[in-house]
């Protein structure tokens, strides 16, 4: 197909670059500096989408970011499918593969349309609250059909083959829009020295001058914007971003662009680079100058295709070469839109008329239509468009000089375009993103930015400063207050001569009036692409959605993915004038971030896939990995689980490596226990004020266990903790809670008691620990440790001794977590693989056995020991965990916890106690998180008992053990729990102590 | 996010390097065993929870882990003051 | 009241529906009522409308600041679901959740409940044996839940990645078949066309200034629009005002009013059709009807009443469903927001008296008030009935943070070994 809508000369595409693209399956060509919206009008196509509730045919509106019906799919492949692209942003480039996103079987021949013209009738706005109720069962079909008419574009079905970053910046001056408030505020700010960001959503800078045959200095306005951004890109303090939209405007002065760096080259960013970037800008100041928005006005039928925005029609004939019809009637309540008839007749085309709400305008353009021969029908408005699939005529009226009735008798008048203009409205969306409500103004005819506490300053048309004399001077004004707040010395711009164009008011006009009674007339479209209509806002209000959010929710007006920049003051027009009151006493909705929609990936930037959260390894993962080890994720680390031989099962792996341990030596990789160096003359003190049992008379050369509570008592970490010196002392943590204790000490000293000197670092990091245990351990580390005297007498149980390991200084803690003879040995971590090593060389003689955590977790519930966070769950006090033992009243200090374990509730009788549970079938384990129950037979809902914390099959003792919670369990030795399981059975079981294996401890004390 | 000068450091850091640990100034009573129950739930649990002026506790976590405060706006979020343990807000609520 | 269905949108179609009825009145308030209920959002619509209908209190005004059901009600993620761990939590939610089943045609206002299911993903072994614990529980209670494997996942969310690639690989969930989304504002529509049917006075656009006390007995409030209301019972039910209306009455919570944010992708095809929620990788999203994914994040921590939150934790929670949901990476976020919402230490609401006499709070629903809604209405409209606590309310009273018998819905937030 020829590019029939195409002008021969003009505009800053470039015709010698031929591109070719597709849009439905369907072949076309457009050139270089085309957006695929453009292109698609250069070819004639009318009907780019479907409306989702009435499914009737759209077209092209606008020509930028307000655009609300031109949602295409994008992509050549699946992995590149983007749904939801805006064609009007979106950039032609060679082999771009468009599909509209709506329409069955095709948007030319919808059959979902003939349902919308029937059923539409029955769909005002909130149908679905009043309906699909009964059958009650029916709902899901129902909704079934609703989601699938629903929801635009289509999410790719395999996984973004792209990246992402992100960079952070910092600036003196973020410049927010290149149009010629943003050029001149950003040439002011970068000659003063001042670090400057200037960012434009567009491929180029210059915003409307882009789209105009304006003058600066009696030249194009393009060579001004030229010089500008080439002064600008020249400077060293300047960063110069196209194609990239500020989306977010956050808390002091944080902003977020979105820059999009290969959309306009390719599907797949080209090898290397990255797609898109987000930028995450810290700003002294932030120049606003987003520009304006025009408002479409509401009139029948104003969705057929050919209605559009009266400036995109002047964008396309000037920017892009492209006249989007043949015969144009333009209807406005403004001088400015006189422009884009006078660039249509100046293209060679037919305007049928100006239709102008105004009973007397005058002013420049006007003169420049008549000028031009120009038909100007003045008091009237085009009150309804005839064609379907493309305009094909309109009903034009005569309307009273308030615009709110028809006075006079319609004519009807060929024309196959229609623009429109209801003046503009400011781009204050960011300047809203900070919480700042913004205020209407009566001479603009629009919402400016409110009051705001962040250092923002506004310019241009978000001020409602729509020429362009009155933009530059507000860029320089902006840029130079920012630079004197910054103690910059402001260094003069010439400001180009501007053109002086004389204008007349802008008649406040929103809704045209029709013959009929709004709910009669034809559709009036407000939100195109929600479906709004203006008898539907007006419906809304009638039945007393009169907040203007109710309004908004309840007519889905400004939800789409355009969030109603066209649309959403002419709804809060309506509805006020519906309610009889004045704009301002409506309000408006605010709007959120984002600005444009942002790519997830953008949003996530590096930090998925293997980067979503860094793993941490120990100092031994790669004997792990070489070794067969299964892994298990805590916290962030990866800890071995279990070393499963070939062929073995999971439960043969821990049933062997249990029995090994026991029988003659294992090896836990421990290093990933939390460890803290706490040093200092009031160390002890502080120690004693933190855990619940005593450290006052802790020897030097001794270790113990502590636990530790909130103040309310509740148990929330434990560990090991070593006299390492009179003033020094090295606690450990469980893995997982390592960061959270560590800051736990800071706070209360730093907060609380200050006047205890201690210091704390986390030493986590700095050493390897491994822990050897079983009754050849002893032996084992004396085949590798020389200088240390290790008989039960010099080195007893409890007791940590600096040495040589392995040739590697070492300390070595004779703790157990496992109930047998143990020795933790920690070294420096660069040592850890090679000691680890050394001990294997000599351990095969002993089966030195490596065994993961769930082993571990065996071994020591064998012997009764809790795991914090397994056994515990921020509920539980020590006396609940039968730890009473740990917990000391004669304490001088009231450590943290103890009042709080003190309350009524935590000391009443029959709170859910820990306790060791016996199946009575000794082979059948309880799974954990099993709930007990007294009464097998009570009926649903059941009073539940407690829960199974820890369970295991013992291959050592030869039958299954477990640790769970009972009501009042400590005073119920022997009696029995069922624990019902999700088939219907009951597990039974034995209340016992959970101490199940050498309940003197005579074995690790060897 | 917030922008955020640690006292302790002497610069604005961003606000990830920081975690907010609640309302500051709460004092632990200084004979925890004579507290009743009502005393001791209070100073745990029950806050100010301030719509407006707010002064709060805050920790440069990812910096040189030093607590410290700051009054802030809850509304505008805005951070009026920053101050460390031990001293006392100059910008306080009216009533 | 006007009697919805399809017939009467295609017998109103023939007179281009100008004949609906309001959905409630615009009414001047009385001077004096038998209930005010401070807050016109889904809690506190709830509330009359329960005690109109269950208890005959229809003298009964709701006094809302803005509009109604335009707090948290017109923020949340929308998800609703009874799998609770403890008991006392697990009945009051699963007492909403039946209400919820049939609420459309209670209201006959369809509140769009659409029980798709919920599942809890797992990702550590502590993970799954907290999961086993919640749905024992909850079975032993008599709510639905049972615990699948990542394959039944991979049936139930075919486009999620449950294969070991992940950084933290699913190791299974829960899945709760009953819960599921509903369309939030009709929620709040629907129970304040209700409550108006049976003469509840929804007064708009007031804010409550102050509360008049006498001899610490509430009578009553002061207004900004309408002076002085009078009250025999005032119900507080202004979730992260809470604390605004408490200073009023001269005492503390034991709550912190912070910032939740959530978003939206622009609508796409159906692709998702349940709701995945992970508190490890620590995002969660559904799909509503109109096509938009919504997605929640954690709540900031910091006290804030800016419904807005820091740019961190959207980036975090993209983060988490990207990991989740890699082939969502090329969607586009449309729009983030915040809600206040007011978090007890225990994760779980105070339904309460005060120690002002006949003045209740319904607050502290942190996260989790939407899902309540038609619960918490219901047993806080018997408490402004009768003066006191039922045996459902009766554990979510402000005294348990005196007496420590919190309700510790964190779950296993002790640590992880």
């Amino acid at each position: 197909m020829t590019q029939k809508n195409r002008l021969q000369s003009g505009g800053r595409i470039d015709r010698s670059k031929s591109l070719t693209f597709s849009y439905n399956g369907q072949e076309f060509k457009g050139f270089q500096g085309d957006t695929l919206a453009s292109a698609m009008l250069a070819n004639g196509i009318d009907v780019i989408g479907r409306s989702f509730k009435y499914s009737r045919p759209r077209g092209i509106v606008a020509a930028g970011a307000e655009e609300p019906n031109a949602v295409m799919q994008l992509g050549a492949t699946e992995a590149t499918q983007v749904p939801n692209v805006r064609a009007t942003q979106q950039e032609l480039f060679h082999g771009l593969v468009s599909k509209a996103t709506n329409g069955w079987p095709n948007v030319d021949t919808d059959i979902m349309s003939l349902l919308g013209k029937v059923g539409g009738k029955m769909m005002p706005p909130g149908f679905y609250y009043k309906t699909f109720m009964y059958p009650q069962s029916m709902w899901d079909t129902y909704e079934s059909m609703i989601r699938k008419a629903a929801g635009l574009g289509r999410s790719p079905l395999e996984t973004d083959p792209d990246t992402y970053d992100k960079v952070n910046q910092h600036c003196d001056i973020l410049v927010v829009g290149a149009g010629p408030a943003g050029l001149a505020a950003a040439q002011t700010a970068a000659r003063s020295g001042a670090r400057v960001i200037i960012a434009d959503e567009q491929s180029e800078f210059g915003g409307s001058l882009l789209s105009s045959k304006e003058m600066l200095n009696g030249k194009p306005a393009a060579d001004w914007v030229a010089e500008v951004t080439a002064e600008l890109e020249a400077a060293d303090n300047v960063m110069v971003l196209p194609r990239s939209t500020v989306n977010g405007y956050h808390d002091q002065n944080f902003l977020t662009i979105h820059e999009r760096r290969t959309d306009h080259i390719a599907d797949l960013a080209p090898a290397g680079q990255v797609r898109q970037r987000l930028h995450r800008v810290r700003a002294k100041w932030v120049v606003l100058a987003t520009g304006a928005h025009e408002r479409p006005l509401v009139f029948a039928n104003n969705d057929v295709p050919g209605c559009m925005v009266a400036n995109a029609v002047s964008t396309y004939i000037n920017r892009y070469g492209v006249v989007p019809g043949n015969e144009l009637v333009l209807m406005t309540t403004n001088d400015n839109a006189y422009q884009a008839a006078i660039d249509w007749a100046e293209a060679g085309r037919k305007v049928v008329a100006i239709v102008d709400t105004r009973q007397s305008p005058a002013g420049d353009r006007i003169d420049a239509a008549r000028k031009l021969g120009i038909n100007i029908i003045t008091g009237s408005a085009v009150i309804e468009v005839q064609g379907s699939k493309r305009v094909s005529g309109v009903s034009v009226a005569p309307i009273s000089s308030d615009g709110s009735t028809i006075s006079g008798s319609v004519q009807r008048l060929s024309a196959d375009t229609v623009a429109s203009s209801g003046g503009w409205s400011p781009v204050i969306h960011l300047s809203c993103h900070t919480g700042s409500r913004p205020v209407w103004n009566e001479d603009v005819v629009g919402f400016l930015p409110g009051p705001t506490v962040q250092k923002q300053l506004i310019a241009g048309a978000i001020n409602g400063s729509y020429s362009t004399a009155k933009a530059l001077g507000e860029g320089v004004e902006a840029a130079n207050s920012a630079i004197a707040s910054l103690n910059l010395d402001a260094v003069a711009v010439e400001v180009p001569a501007t053109e002086d164009v004389a204008e007349g008011p802008v008649q406040t006009l929103f809704h045209i009036p029709h013959t009929k009674p709004t709910a009669a007339a034809p559709k009036q479209f407000v939100d195109y692409q929600n479906d709004v209509t203006a008898s539907g806002i007006e419906l809304a209000c009638r039945e007393g959605y009169e907040s203007i959010e109710h309004v908004k929710r309840y007519t889905a007006m400004g939800f789409g993915t355009d969030q109603g920049k066209l649309g959403n003051i002419n709804g809060m027009a309506i509805a006020a004038k519906t309610l009889n009151k004045s704009i301002p006493e409506t309000g408006t909705t605010i709007f959120r971030p984002n600005y444009t929609p942002v790519t997830f990936g953008a949003m996530v930037g590096r930090d998925c896939g293997e980067l979503f959260d860094p793993e941490r390894y120990t100092a031994m993962h790669k004997w792990h990995l070489e070794n067969g080890a299964k892994f298990e994720d805590v916290g962030q680390w990866k800890r071995p689980w279990y070393f499963p031989k070939a062929g073995e099962t999971m439960q043969e792996a821990l049933n062997r490596e249990c029995v090994a341990t026991r029988e003659s030596v294992g090896i836990l990789d421990a290093s990933t226990l939390g460890k803290i160096d706490i040093q200092g003359k009031d160390a002890r003190e502080f120690l004693g004020r933190v855990y619940t049992n005593p450290w006052a008379k802790l020897p030097v050369g001794k270790c113990r266990y502590g636990l530790m509570c909130g103040e309310d008592g509740m148990v929330f970490d434990d560990g090991v903790t070593t006299c390492l010196g009179e003033n020094h002392f090295l606690m450990t943590t469980t893995s997982g809670g390592a960061a959270r204790v560590y800051e736990w000490l800071e706070l209360w000293h730093q907060t609380e008691w200050p006047e205890l000197e201690v210091y704390f670092n986390t030493v986590t990091d700095h050493w390897a620990t491994m822990t050897i245990s079983g009754p050849n351990s002893r032996k084992l580390l004396e085949e590798v440790c020389t200088d240390i005297d290790l008989s039960n007498e010099a080195f007893a149980f409890m007791d940590w001794k600096a040495g040589t390991v392995a040739g590697v200084p070492a300390r070595v803690f004779r703790i157990s977590f496992t109930g047998e003879l143990s020795y933790e040995i920690n070294v420096q971590a660069n040592y850890g693989l090679q000691v680890w090593e050394k001990l294997f060389e000599h351990g095969e003689k002993y089966n030195l056995t490596p065994y993961g955590t769930e082993t571990m977790h065996v071994l020591r519930a064998e012997k009764g020991f809790i795991i914090a966070g397994q056994d515990t769950d921020g509920s539980v006090h020590p006396h609940d965990l039968g730890m009473s033992w740990c917990v000391s009243d004669k304490k001088p200090f009231s450590y943290i916890g103890k009042r709080g374990m003190k309350r009524e509730d935590c000391v009443r009788e029959n709170r859910k106690q820990l306790v060791g549970l016996k199946t009575k079938d000794p082979m059948v384990v309880i799974p954990e998180g099993s709930q007990g129950v007294f009464d097998k037979n009570a009926p649903i809902p059941m009073p539940m008992v407690g829960h199974v914390t820890s369970s295991y099959y013992s291959a050592v003792l030869g039958h299954s053990i477990a640790m769970g919670f009972v009501k009042g369990g400590l005073n119920r030795m022997g009696e029995t729990v069922y624990y019902p399981q999700a088939d219907g059975s009951f597990i039974e079981a034995e209340i016992c102590s959970p101490i199940f294996l050498d309940p003197k401890g005579e074995r690790q004390n060897v | 996010m917030f922008y955020i000068y640690c006292p302790h450091c002497g610069e604005h850091r961003e606000e990830e390097e920081f975690h907010p640990k609640g309302q500051a100034h709460i004092v632990r009573p200084l004979d925890p065993d004579n507290c009743t129950d009502k005393e001791w739930g209070e100073y745990l649990y029950f806050r100010k929870n301030p719509r407006g002026l707010h002064h709060e506790l805050w920790v440069h976590a990812a910096g040189c882990r030093k607590f410290f405060n700051m009054t802030r706006d809850t509304v505008t979020y805005e951070i009026k003051e920053i101050y460390k343990i031990g001293e006392q807000p100059s910008v306080v609520a009216d009533s | 009241m006007q009697h919805y269905s399809g017939f009467g949108l295609f017998k109103h179609s023939l007179s281009h529906h100008e004949n609906w009825q309001r959905a409630w009145r615009n009414p001047t308030p009385k001077k004096k009522y038998d209930v005010i209920i401070i807050g016109g959002g889904g809690h506190g619509l709830a509330t009359a409308y329960y005690l109109a209908k269950n208890h005959n209190v229809t003298n009964v005004a709701v006094i809302e600041k803005g509009y109604l059901g335009g707090g948290n009600t017109a923020r949340n993620t929308t998800i609703v679901r009874s799998n609770y761990l403890w008991d006392e939590a697990a009945h009051l939610y699963e007492h909403a959740m039946k209400l919820w089943e049939g609420l459309s045609q209670d209201l006959n206002y369809n509140v769009m409940f659409s029980q798709r299911g919920v599942l809890n993903l797992g990702h550590t072994l502590q993970d799954m044996r907290d999961i086993e614990r919640r749905v024992n529980a909850n079975r032993l209670n008599g709510i639905d839940g049972e615990v699948v494997d990542p394959q039944t996942i991979k049936e139930i969310v075919p486009h999620m990645d449950c294969s070991d690639n992940a950084r933290y690989p699913i190791m299974g969930a829960s899945w709760q078949p009953r819960g599921g989304v509903a369309r939030h504002d009709a929620v709040a529509w629907g129970f304040a066309r209700g409550a108006d049917s049976f003469g509840v006075d929804l007064i708009q656009q007031t804010e409550v200034q102050d509360l008049i006390i006498e001899d610490g007995t509430i009578v009553g409030v002061k207004t900004n629009r309408y002076g002085d209301i009078m009250a025999d019972r005032v119900g507080s039910v202004v979730a992260g005002n809470s604390g605004v209306v408490a200073k009023m009455a001269g005492f503390e919570l034991p709550l912190e009013s912070h910032p939740l944010q959530a978003m939206v992708s622009e609508p796409i095809k159906p692709i998702l059709d349940t709701v995945v929620m992970s508190n490890h990788v620590h995002g969660y999203l559904s799909q509503s009807d109109k096509g938009d994914l919504v997605i929640g994040a954690g709540i900031d921590g910091y006290v804030g009443y800016g419904q807005r939150g820091s740019f961190p934790t959207v980036e975090h929670t993209m983060q988490a469903i990207v990991e989740m949901f890699p082939i969502f990476s090329r969607v586009r976020l449309n729009r983030q927001w915040g809600g206040i919402v007011d978090t007890c230490p225990d994760a779980c609401p105070l339904i309460t008296p005060t120690p002002v006499k006949n003045l209740f709070f319904n607050c502290g629903w942190g996260t989790g008030g939407f899902k309540a809604t038609p619960g918490a209405g219901h047993v806080f409209a018997d408490m402004l009935a009768t003066g006191e606590a039922n045996e459902m309310s009766k554990p979510f009273d402000m005294r348990r943070f005196h007496n420590g018998a919190l309700i510790d819905e964190h779950g296993a937030a002790g640590v992880a070994h």
